[in-house]
């Protein structure tokens, strides 16, 4: 599978990363050569096979639900870009 | 003393022929002389190590020292220290000042480790060779115009050039074993779940864990010994007892059977590493072990399979970098999306883009089946693989990496060739095995890996196996001529 400029800028977006004009096209060539990589899996006849999403294939441990860490909002916030009255600035959403 | 390894290091500190505030100035002389060609560290932590040395002599003196008490370390910058910048080698890390330690930190730090600063690796660890860090590639002890392998070259380079007796690593896809194998050390990658990976900033969750590196198998049974165990925090972490890896180190060899998968025989393996692994195979032989060939027959598909499923993950994971809560912003964002997109674009390095691209690609509507649950299925594949062949051999082993330790430059602008040099330990991590890697030799005066691969949670049978070469052999204790 080979992937041009618009589909790069397309992923781009969906992934929420901005991405110089200029440099769309070297990704575009690497997405593919990666692709072409990824595309050997092909050739492996995985028909019955279960996916395997975990190593050890360990059920998900669960706890108590209740609160286990104290609150550290200040600390937090302390290293956020902007905060305001405990809150996160960000840019108006809505005008 | 910095020639010395932990194992003697901390005799040392037991007999009282040194302090560990003497020892921790050494090293950190060493860091302050050396570290301007190497590149290993990202941030140094003087007047911190000095003063949680003394306070490790005091332990001493009180009688309750551990053998890790005393003795300096340095920390990956992927593990997050507690008031110190924890950077993962990016620009979107660089004045992230880490809340709390990571559990391996916190372990290590109540054992009396004392941390000496945080070490260089390539961007959120995507990379074979360092060269991807916001900080400058690290240069590679034996040969500054090599690279040290990644991703954990700080690590790998710290240790080699003696600046540091031991360090903590995180291996996705080999990022302890190809440094370590590149750099003349040993490193271990333990079985997932093994080590915790709380406040381990994640790259592929399903994949990363934590391990030590230092020069010999002894120190690394000493420094797991101390991360290893069960983190409630963490919810893939195994709950189940921490043997006394030190206390296991001598075990004869007579009868172990040492499987050689003849895929990693074959192929893209450089002529003069084989020769050096046939020389330490040839060599356990002698010390009692029997070598049978084995198969892997789906080794091939472990890197297609794994340029799938961490990608994915990492785009999952690095998600949550979005300028914020934390991390780099970008400045003056006209509105939020703007916000997000220019502080992440601002923030991520190209091979991390590559990989949140692909990721999003391999995980966007109508390509689940094709390619993520594909993966998985290989994955299975891969699994059964060495499962099959631990029914025949108690241990794998075979190169650690395909080459020598290559030039800087070298691959830095091709992808695929870069993600090739993990051809033989990338399919550990798919399986969650543990893995470890041991000098055995050199080529054009580069240091060459053994990998050793273990059945789940073998660790101790791993660290026995490398221990015993190396009562026999001396190339662990091989130190680069310009750093001695």
């Amino acid at each position: 599978m080979s992937l041009g400029p618009a589909e790069v800028a397309k992923i781009a977006h969906l992934a929420r990363l901005a991405i110089r004009d200029e440099d769309v096209p070297a990704y575009a060539r690497n997405l593919s050569a990666i692709l072409e990589l990824v595309a050997q899996m092909d050739a492996a006849d995985t028909t019955g096979v279960a996916p395997m999403a975990h190593p050890l294939n360990m059920a998900q441990r669960l706890r108590p639900d209740a609160a286990a860490e104290p609150d550290r909002r200040e600390r937090f916030q302390a290293i956020a870009p902007q905060v305001e009255a405990g809150l996160y600035l960000v840019p108006k959403v809505i005008e | 003393m910095h020639e010395k390894t932990i194992a003697q290091l901390s005799a040392g500190l037991a007999a009282g022929e040194f302090s560990s505030e003497e020892l921790t100035r050494a090293f950190l002389e060493r860091v302050e002389r050396f570290n301007p060609r190497l590149n290993a560290f990202i941030t140094v932590t003087a007047e911190a190590a000095l003063a949680r040395a003394r306070v490790a002599d005091q332990r001493r003196q009180r009688g309750e020292a551990e053998p890790l008490t005393g003795i300096p370390i340095a920390h990956k910058d992927i593990f997050c220290t507690d008031g110190v910048r924890t950077s993962c080698g990016s620009r979107m890390l660089d004045r992230f000042v880490a809340p709390y330690d990571a559990t391996v930190v916190e372990k290590l730090s109540a054992a009396g480790a004392v941390m000496l600063g945080k070490t260089n690796m390539d961007e959120f660890a995507m990379g074979s060779s360092n060269e991807t860090s916001f900080y400058g590639p690290v240069r590679n002890p034996w040969d500054l115009e090599a690279v040290p392998g990644g991703s954990s070259g700080g690590s790998a380079a710290a240790v080699a050039a003696r600046l540091a007796p031991g360090a903590t690593g995180t291996d996705t896809g080999g990022s302890i074993r190809q440094p370590a194998a590149l750099c003349g050390i040993t490193g271990l990658k333990p079985t997932y779940g093994r080590v915790s990976r709380w406040g381990m900033i994640a790259y592929a969750s399903s994949l990363d864990q934590g391990g030590p590196m230092a020069r010999s198998a002894e120190d690394c049974a000493l420094l797991l010994g101390a991360m290893a165990g069960f983190d409630p925090r963490d919810s893939t972490s195994a709950d189940r007892p921490v043997p006394d890896y030190a206390a296991l180190l001598d075990r004869p060899l007579d009868g172990l059977r040492i499987g050689l998968p003849k895929e990693y025989f074959g192929e893209g393996l450089d002529g003069v590493v084989a020769q050096v692994v046939e020389e330490a195979i040839a060599e356990y032989r002698k010390l009692g072990a029997e070598t049978i060939e084995i198969s892997l027959p789906n080794s091939r598909l472990a890197i297609p399979a794994y340029y799938v499923i961490a990608p994915a993950e990492c785009s999952s994971n690095l998600a949550r970098f979005d300028g914020v809560r934390y991390g780099h912003r970008c400045e003056n964002p006209k509105d939020l999306l703007d916000l997000y997109t220019r502080s992440r674009g601002e923030g991520f390095g190209a091979e991390v883009t590559r990989r949140i691209l692909v990721g999003t690609f391999a995980l966007s509507a109508g390509y689940y089946d094709a390619y993520y649950l594909k993966a998985q299925q290989i994955r299975r594949l891969i699994s059964d693989d060495f499962q099959r062949a631990f029914e025949r051999v108690d241990v794998i082993a075979g190169p650690t990496s395909p080459t020598v330790a290559f030039r800087l430059g070298e691959k830095a602008d091709d992808p695929i060739t870069m993600y090739l040099s993990d051809i033989y330990t990338i399919a550990v991590n798919l399986a969650g095995l543990p893995g470890l890697s041991l000098p055995v030799g050199f080529a054009a005066g580069l240091p060459v890996g053994l990998q050793l691969i273990g059945d789940y949670f073998a660790e101790d049978r791993l660290l026995n196996v490398a221990h015993r070469y190396q009562q026999v052999a001396d190339w662990h204790l091989r130190a680069p001529a310009a750093f001695a």
